[in-house]
């Protein structure tokens, strides 16, 4: 890892905030933790973060508002909002006040994790390239053709979608409810395993046949496309 | 006393007071307009009466002379019921006639006595007695001053007679409605009153009571039968309310103790590190199916109290049910199950899009997860447009449900006995219900039609209405 990413968490439970900075600190993420609305509005102002975490209830000024007046400064870092009320509505008025994504709370540590990593990432890359590669393996954009090893691994629509997601993440955990979201669009609970049914099909088919597997499963969090050969970009 | 005020206090006392006062000042004011005219028509008369005979004079006068017409106007003077008549010289004194005094000077100026006087017979007992004419003077070219009248007795009598007859007929028609208001005022005061009993009974808690009807069906039944109307859907809400905290304690406080009971066991071990972690490991899993009954508690609330109305646009229905199809197929797969799909293309309802991906998603949840030990492993989704609305159905082959037993299904933490065992919150069709219910639609369940002879399985279907209502 070239630069470490470092986050702001504006959340009033101070608490679930120490909970939050120790827990980020050990996966390499550096924290600062304001309490209230006003005041992350102005560290979030005063200083460079790669994602912000709103919580949305918050004494002085509420998190949408903050998001609000960040957006209007002209301050676009990534914000995943933290919201205990229901999801139904929450989520639509939460993104409309120019969050990045919304997680609803409760939530598991390695969920936020996942999320974060991945809107920090999304500050730096350019979602341009046209190619995604990970080992031999190749997803053309473009033509919606998988290779690998020059062969051409034949997908379902859904199928490469999934894959495309996966690869455009290389390196970083993708949970199930990021894949659900970001392949599906939906955002519900499928209460059952539906996503690690598709997973499953997925590997088995671009690793049937070689020897090098590439989509790990990344135990209680959800999973993942490296290639184990190389560290991680 | 109080009551009285109470009385007083009643829209029909105040309603009859005002029609009351409205119709009297009506009444009177016909009664002055007709006793004016009337009284001025009998006014003109006198007055041609009278022109009449100051002509008749003049004409005697000319004919006869002052003695011929002495003469006639003695005669005259006499007759029963007769005008009145004077005679007086140029200084005004009464040298002949009918009438025993007048004003001094009252014959100085010739032509109509300019309003109604006064004036005293021979045949008054009294000097009070008087009485009240119209005249008028002719002055002759001799000086002599000659004043024929006649008497406004019988106008005069005739006003005081209509005066007194309003009189009479206002006081019966304020007898009258005080009386009408009373008897009207005091029924509607009673009826109120045991409608505010009923109230007070229901307000300290016994829902049952109903508001009293008289059976007449007037506006009162009217009333109390819409009242009784919303009490029953109160009392149902209210019941439901009472059953969904008992479901909820039940339903919730079960996995939390359970979450204790491990947390416990945990610490009492003396545990290996590997012990801890299984131990910690179930405990996350408790809590988060208690996290997701809660979130789905927390939906069906929202969704009931239409938090999610204003997130409706047109969504395309075929296409969420090709992507719940979609999402759901390898799992039925891997069950042994066959998830087929009939689904009519472009079909478009006004929607939540999220909402009905999550009905449906559901739906063939539970399809998946009972249809299993039927003869047929089919589950099918259907979307076809009809008259009475598009259905979207999901069609199983597993047990079913009985046709009792159908309505309670739907009910928040309602499983049936044999699904017990089975994972779930209990919720799952209850948030079905309740996004129907904000679609304006309905959730149908019936027995899976089928070419085999017996017609085991579920179809449950969400109506939506059609595009046109």
């Amino acid at each position: 890892m070239v630069t470490r990413m470092k986050i702001l968490i504006i959340e009033d439970d101070i608490e679930a905030a120490a909970y939050l900075a120790k827990a980020f600190r050990e996966t390499g993420i550096v924290s600062d933790h304001a309490s209230d609305g006003e005041s992350g509005l102005f560290m979030a102002s005063e200083n460079n973060y790669d994602v912000l975490v709103i919580d949305r209830m918050l004494p002085r000024r509420d998190g949408l508002s903050v998001i609000t007046e960040l957006r209007h400064k002209g301050i676009h870092t990534p914000v995943l909002i933290l919201s205990a009320l229901g999801q139904v509505d929450d989520r639509v008025t939460g993104l409309r006040a120019g969050g990045d994504d919304y997680l609803p709370k409760p939530y598991a540590f390695n969920e936020l994790l996942a999320r974060v990593e991945v809107l920090g990432r999304r500050k730096g890359t350019p979602e341009q390239d046209m190619v995604y590669r990970v080992g031999d393996l190749e997803l053309d954009r473009l033509s919606h053709t998988v290779r690998r090893q020059g062969r051409e691994v034949p997908l379902q629509p859904r199928e490469f979608r999934l894959l495309e997601y996966l690869m455009k993440n290389a390196g970083q955990v993708v949970t199930r409810t990021m894949l659900l979201e970001n392949v599906w669009d939906y955002h519900f609970d499928p209460q059952t395993n539906v996503i690690d049914v598709h997973v499953s099909r997925l590997r088995s088919k671009i690793e049937k046949d070689f020897d090098q597997p590439l989509l790990r499963t990344v135990r209680g969090a959800g999973y993942m496309i490296k290639d184990e050969d190389r560290p991680s970009p | 006393m109080n009551r009285l005020r109470v009385l007083f206090r009643t829209t029909a006392f105040r309603l009859s007071a005002l029609y009351l006062l409205l119709f009297s000042l009506c009444a009177a004011f016909l009664v002055f307009y007709v006793t004016a005219m009337s009284e001025g028509l009998l006014q003109q008369q006198t007055r041609d009466a009278v022109t009449a005979e100051v002509a008749q004079i003049e004409n005697i006068y000319a004919r006869a002379g002052v003695n011929g017409l002495l003469r006639a106007l003695e005669r005259r003077a006499r007759q029963p019921g007769a005008n009145l008549y004077v005679i007086a010289g140029p200084t005004g004194e009464i040298l002949a006639g009918n009438v025993a005094s007048l004003q001094p000077g009252f014959l100085d100026r010739e032509g109509w006595t300019d309003e109604p006087f006064r004036y005293q017979r021979y045949t008054d007992e009294s000097r009070k007695d008087s009485h009240v004419a119209l005249a008028h003077v002719l002055v002759l070219d001799n000086g002599l001053r000659i004043l024929v009248g006649r008497d406004l007795q019988e106008p005069e009598k005739f006003r005081v007679l209509v005066r007194q007859a309003l009189m009479v007929a206002l006081g019966i028609m304020g007898l009258g409605a005080l009386i009408i208001w009373f008897a009207i005022g005091r029924n509607a005061l009673k009826r109120i009153d045991r409608m505010s009993d009923a109230s007070t009974r229901i307000m300290a808690g016994d829902l049952s009571q109903r508001l009293p009807m008289s059976g007449s069906g007037d506006e009162f039944d009217r009333l109390s039968e819409s009242l009784n109307a919303m009490l029953g859907r109160i009392e149902k809400l209210n019941e439901g309310l009472r059953q969904v905290s008992d479901n909820i304690a039940h339903d919730l406080k079960t996995p939390l103790t359970r979450l204790r009971n491990k947390a416990e066991a945990a610490l009492a071990h003396k545990a290996t590190n590997t012990g801890y972690r299984t131990s910690l490991e179930e405990i996350i899993g408790e809590s988060d199916q208690l996290i997701r009954t809660f979130n789905a508690l927390l939906m069906i609330s929202r969704v009931e109290a239409g938090a999610a109305a204003a997130e409706m646009n047109l969504v395309d229905l075929s296409q969420i049910a090709g992507d719940c199809v979609e999402l759901y197929e390898p799992v039925a797969e891997e069950q042994a199950l066959r998830l087929e799909a009939a689904i009519d293309p472009g079909i478009c309802v006004s929607g939540n899009r999220e909402l009905i991906g999550q009905a449906l998603g559901n739906l063939i949840d539970n399809a998946i997860k009972y249809a299993e030990g039927g003869d047929d492993p089919s589950i099918k989704v259907s979307l076809v447009p009809g008259d009475d609305g598009i259905m979207l159905s999901v069609a199983d082959h597993g047990p079913g449900i009985p046709a009792d037993k159908r309505a309670g299904v739907v009910e928040r933490f309602v499983r049936l006995d044999e699904s017990r065992t089975k994972p779930g919150t209990g919720l799952g069709l209850a948030l079905v219900e309740a996004v129907m219910e904000m679609h304006r639609g309905s959730l149908e369940l019936a027995d899976t039609v089928s070419e085999a002879q017996n017609n085991r399985g579920l179809t449950i279907s969400m109506v939506f209405p059609p595009p046109s209502a």
